[in-house]
């Protein structure tokens, strides 16, 4: 570095002469406090690598608490498309003096770090490269308000970072501009502040000790980037809801807020009226009260929560179930049980889902693998519900609904929304009758009238209580029994309609991997790394939906072993696929769980199933 | 049930009809399976008098409950209706959600004490406070029927149950509570005075947002004993009037029938009238205030205030303030409720 005696210098320029340069692949993680500002610093970073054409994906790892505690933002660059959490860090940004130690202790050797000077980080560690930055300093010479300077001090370590890997200096511009949009204020200070940055970077630091670096590439054309709950929020615009009830809880919030924001903007009719309400109920069972009274009078409703609140929420879902009332429930899945880890994801809400509510109950389940899915699901969602009449459940988790993604534009769902078996006082006039809950088409599915439908037969009561195909109150035996079972043969139709598995087929695969949701970024990556490491060649079932179909079993048949992956710790898709299996087929599922909070890594699914082949063919001899 | 009824105008012969041409008949309902005598049966008698007299269209109403005895009897009025009968203590935010979705409908729910003042309490103050446009009736026993007579928290301060023992807990008054947490139209009547509880029906179905009934209906299994306070006799010897009652519909002339300072003419937001002539009380129901002092004062000696407690014209209800188009929403075409494939492509463009 600048103070360092010529033949310092010469030695260094030697050996970053040898280090093998590694273009578009690496992790930045940025260890800061939460509250301190650094989120809009980190988006203007991704998106400025995302903007020169370069893959990347952002996972934010944040407490739940609002200011003074460690966060940590991971940007993963790949080459290659690779998106799922990397493990491993390769460049530290040591912003946060709480956890500084713990961070350059985690990294492996040959790692950069740039730090905050007054924290003495390069007497931690020899066989890291420290650069230290006089923040506090820097943010001084821009500006005299102290709470300014604290912000500005974030997007300095962009322009660092950006310096020292090449980032392109007019993209960073151009992502700081869209990020603080209308703010021209902001915008000025920032870009001083980013200048700032960069300046003492090309001035005081050696870019040739950094062996990471970002070359424009053209991956990224036509990509945006997005939440998971944004892109579900506009899934449910362009499905048309109408009613959106809700109740704040992490991490689904920003889900119904950011379709709050999308509805004021592209659903206010000509007259200046919205074609919609949106209401902040007072509770969990609110929200989906609300949400099932309307479903019930004829809206496409919504409510969005995560685990606590599907527990309050059992009752009013069993009720939906049995009275048979479209409601379509976003569980964007965070750790449980009870308050569990709020702000960190899991999978582990399928079996209190499936069978959400006292008695026999099967609900539907709809698992998003990806924001572009998460749009589609959303629409399919309010399909399904009003064809089958029943709660639909969208499971996307906290990694997907809550971190930036990036993605192919989504597209428009063209076809005409299906409102499902309503019958008008006209279908009533021409019919002469109708029984509510009489299976008229042989599929499950009865027939349903609206509230406010002019013909004097078209009223029905509606009860949580036994009934008859009249929707009058009974205890018989009978009228119990075969209420029962159609609800079980419509839940059979479902299968046909939801959202079928993608399953590849690899050449000469004995075993077979079996996931959904977000764990598919880390078994694809597994897979390669599987093929190029072990030539290990292994099939993929990836579900998208509950009830499964029919091709689950065949894709058992297939295979001597199926490697059920999912982050929970009980393995509850592989408990419920055993169930659906003979227990022949069932004897093949092996039960792969990542349950630490963090999103599931490809190297963690890799290490697993060479840990367990082995095992299985020691086993064999 | 509806399905076998006629409509209207093939019914011979022509038996009365009410404004909208339909008979008495055709606002019942099923027969009701309470316990013969049940203040219940009484106020569903009431409601379907009233719709019928009002000329309510059958069609436009849901009717709306929970869990319990009271719970049941939408059953009981109104065959014509969508009724929907939910879980316990939450049909308030099942009658939200309905009025969300459809706002030309009526609501009208039907609760207990229990299933309001003890397990719905949280959503019940919640519907209140937003100022949902519903009727709301409390039928006020005190006890739970349906599991054979535990107190609920509108029993007495002392009263007794039917095995003996005696309510060491304060009652919720369940009209100070409306009141308070903003509902403009609140009143108290008695199963047992059909032409109270009729004036106060038909002028809340002229009021924009909740109207609040706790109407006290004696529960002749478990409480109307000796010592019970919501018991038929307990009522009648207590019942203190506020005021005679009597309605004048939108439809029909007004006419002047008491001295200026005998009374008070409250005009409704449908047009219709409801004329309060002063008993023993000079009482203005449009102070809260005054509401709130009568009953205080009736608490504190044990009489059973009736009449229309707090009213208020002049409040704007929860879905007005949501701004919505005039059609229900549950209605609208795919082509109001789906933005256009430019609009996709422009976020899509700003997410790049």
């Amino acid at each position: 570095m600048s103070d360092q005696s010529p033949q310092a210098l010469a030695e260094e320029e030697q050996r970053a002469n040898k280090t093998e340069l590694m273009v578009n692949d690496f992790s930045i993680q940025v260890a800061t406090v939460n509250g301190s500002g650094s989120q809009s610093s980190n988006s203007v970073l991704m998106r400025s690598i995302f903007q020169m054409g370069i893959p990347v994906s952002g996972k934010n790892l944040f407490p739940s608490n609002i200011a003074g505690l460690p966060t940590w933002f991971t940007i993963r660059a790949n080459k290659d498309g690779w998106i799922a959490r990397k493990k491993e860090i390769d460049f530290l940004v040591a912003m946060n003096a709480d956890t500084a130690r713990e961070d350059v202790m985690a990294l492996d050797p040959g790692r950069v770090v740039v730090y905050e000077e007054t924290l003495r980080l390069n007497q931690l560690r020899k066989d890291l490269t420290f650069f230290p930055v006089p923040f506090a300093k820097l943010a001084t010479g821009i500006t005299t308000d102290s709470r300014l300077r604290k912000l500005l001090a974030n997007m300095i370590y962009v322009g660092v970072v950006g310096e020292l890997m090449e980032i392109d200096p007019a993209e960073m511009e151009t992502a700081l501009t869209k990020q603080f949009k209308g703010k021209a204020k902001a915008v000025a200070l920032n870009k001083l502040a980013l200048e700032a940055g960069r300046k003492f970077a090309q001035e005081n630091l050696d870019r040739h000790l950094v062996p990471f670096r970002c070359r424009r590439m053209n991956a990224t054309t036509g990509k945006i980037i997005i939440d998971g709950n944004s892109a579900a929020a506009l899934g449910c615009m362009f499905a048309g809801i109408t009613v959106a009830t809700w109740y704040p809880i992490t991490p689904s919030s920003s889900l119904v807020e950011t379709l709050a924001e999308y509805m004021h903007e592209y659903r206010i009719g000509p007259d200046g009226k919205a074609t919609f309400a949106i209401v902040q109920a007072e509770d969990e069972l609110a929200a989906v009260g609300m949400a099932i009274g309307a479903g019930w009078a004829g809206a496409r409703s919504m409510t969005s929560t995560a685990g606590p609140g599907i527990s309050l929420m059992n009752e009013f879902v069993g009720l939906a179930y049995y009275g048979e009332i479209p409601v379509v429930i976003f569980d964007v899945t965070r750790v449980g049980p009870s308050t569990g880890l709020p702000t960190r994801t899991q999978q582990s809400d399928i079996l209190a889902i499936v069978n959400c509510s006292h008695g026999d109950t099967q609900h539907i389940m709809l698992i998003p693998n990806s924001v572009s899915e998460c749009f589609d699901m959303a629409v399919d969602a309010f399909d399904l519900t009003e064809r089958f009449q029943t709660p639909i459940f969208v499971m996307s988790d906290l990694d997907l609904g809550m971190n930036n993604w990036m993605s192919d534009g989504f597209k428009y769902p063209t076809r005409k929304f299906d409102r499902g078996k309503v019958l008008s006082a006209e279908d009533l006039e021409r019919l002469g009758k109708f029984e509510r809950y009489r299976d008229v088409d042989g599929d499950g599915i009865p027939y349903r009238t609206l509230p406010g439908t002019d013909h004097p037969a078209a009223s029905y009561f509606t009860r949580g209580s036994g009934h008859n195909e009249k929707a009058l109150y009974s205890e018989k035996p009978e009228d119990y029994k075969n209420n029962m079972d159609r609800l079980a043969k419509k839940y059979d139709t479902a299968r046909k309609y939801v959202p079928q598995p993608e399953v590849q087929y690899a050449k000469g695969a004995n075993i077979g991997f079996l996931a959904f949701g977000t764990s598919h970024w880390a078994i694809i990556e597994s897979m390669d790394q599987l093929q190029r490491e072990f030539k290990m060649p292994i099939s993929y079932y990836r579900l998208r939906a509950v009830p499964f179909t029919k091709d689950l079993v065949e894709y058992f048949e297939k295979h001597d072993r199926v490697y059920v992956v999912e982050q929970n710790r009980d393995g509850q898709m592989a408990g419920l696929i055993k169930l659906e299996l003979s227990s022949e087929l069932g004897s093949k599922i092996r039960s792969i769980r990542h349950y630490s909070g963090l999103p599931i890594d490809a190297r963690f699914v890799t290490d697993a199933i060479v840990a367990a082949e082995a095992e299985e063919k020691g086993a064999k001899k | 049930m509806s399905t076998t009824m006629q409509p209207p105008t093939t019914t011979p012969p022509p038996p009365k009809v009410n404004r909208i041409g339909l008979n008495m008949a055709q606002y019942k309902g099923a027969d009701s399976t309470l316990c013969a005598g049940c203040g219940h049966d009484a106020i569903t008698a009431s409601i379907i008098k009233a719709f019928y007299e009002y000329g309510v269209d059958p069609h436009k109403v849901a009717k709306l409950s929970g869990i319990g005895c009271s719970s049941k009897t939408p059953a009981y009025f109104l065959g014509q209706s969508h009724g929907f009968n939910g879980v316990h203590g939450r049909m308030p935010a099942i009658a939200t959600g309905v009025m969300l979705a459809n706002q030309q409908l009526l609501a009208v729910g039907v609760s207990g004490d229990g299933d309001t003042a003890s397990i719905g309490m949280g959503q019940f103050v919640h519907l209140l406070r937003r100022n949902i446009p519903m009727m709301y009736i409390v039928e006020n026993n005190g006890v739970y029927g349906l599991t054979k007579g535990q107190f609920s928290a509108t029993a007495d301060f002392g009263s007794k149950a039917k095995g003996g023992y005696i309510n060491n807990l304060p009652a919720i008054d369940i009209c100070a509570l409306a009141i308070e947490l903003g509902c403009n139209f609140v009143c108290r009547s008695f199963a047992g005075d059909p032409k109270q509880l009729g004036a106060l029906l038909k002028a809340a179905l002229g009021h924009k947002g909740t109207t609040l009934f706790d109407v006290i209906s004696p529960c002749v299994t478990f409480n109307n004993h000796e010592g019970s306070t919501k018991s038929y006799k307990y009522a009648k010897d207590h019942e203190e009037l506020l005021h005679e009652i009597s309605y004048v519909p939108f439809f029909e002339q007004i006419k002047v029938d008491y001295k200026e300072g005998e009374g008070k003419d409250v005009e409704l937001h449908d047009g219709s009238h409801i004329r309060l002539r002063k008993t023993s009380h000079d009482y203005d129901p449009t102070s809260k205030a005054q509401a709130m002092n009568m009953l205080r004062q009736c608490q504190e000696s044990n009489e059973f205030l009736t009449g229309l407690i707090y009213v208020n014209e002049e409040k704007p209800d929860f879905l007005s303030q949501l701004h919505m188009v005039d059609a229900p929403l549950a209605t609208l075409p795919q082509e109001l409720t789906q933005p256009s494939p430019e609009d996709l492509k422009k976020i899509m463009s700003e997410l790049m």
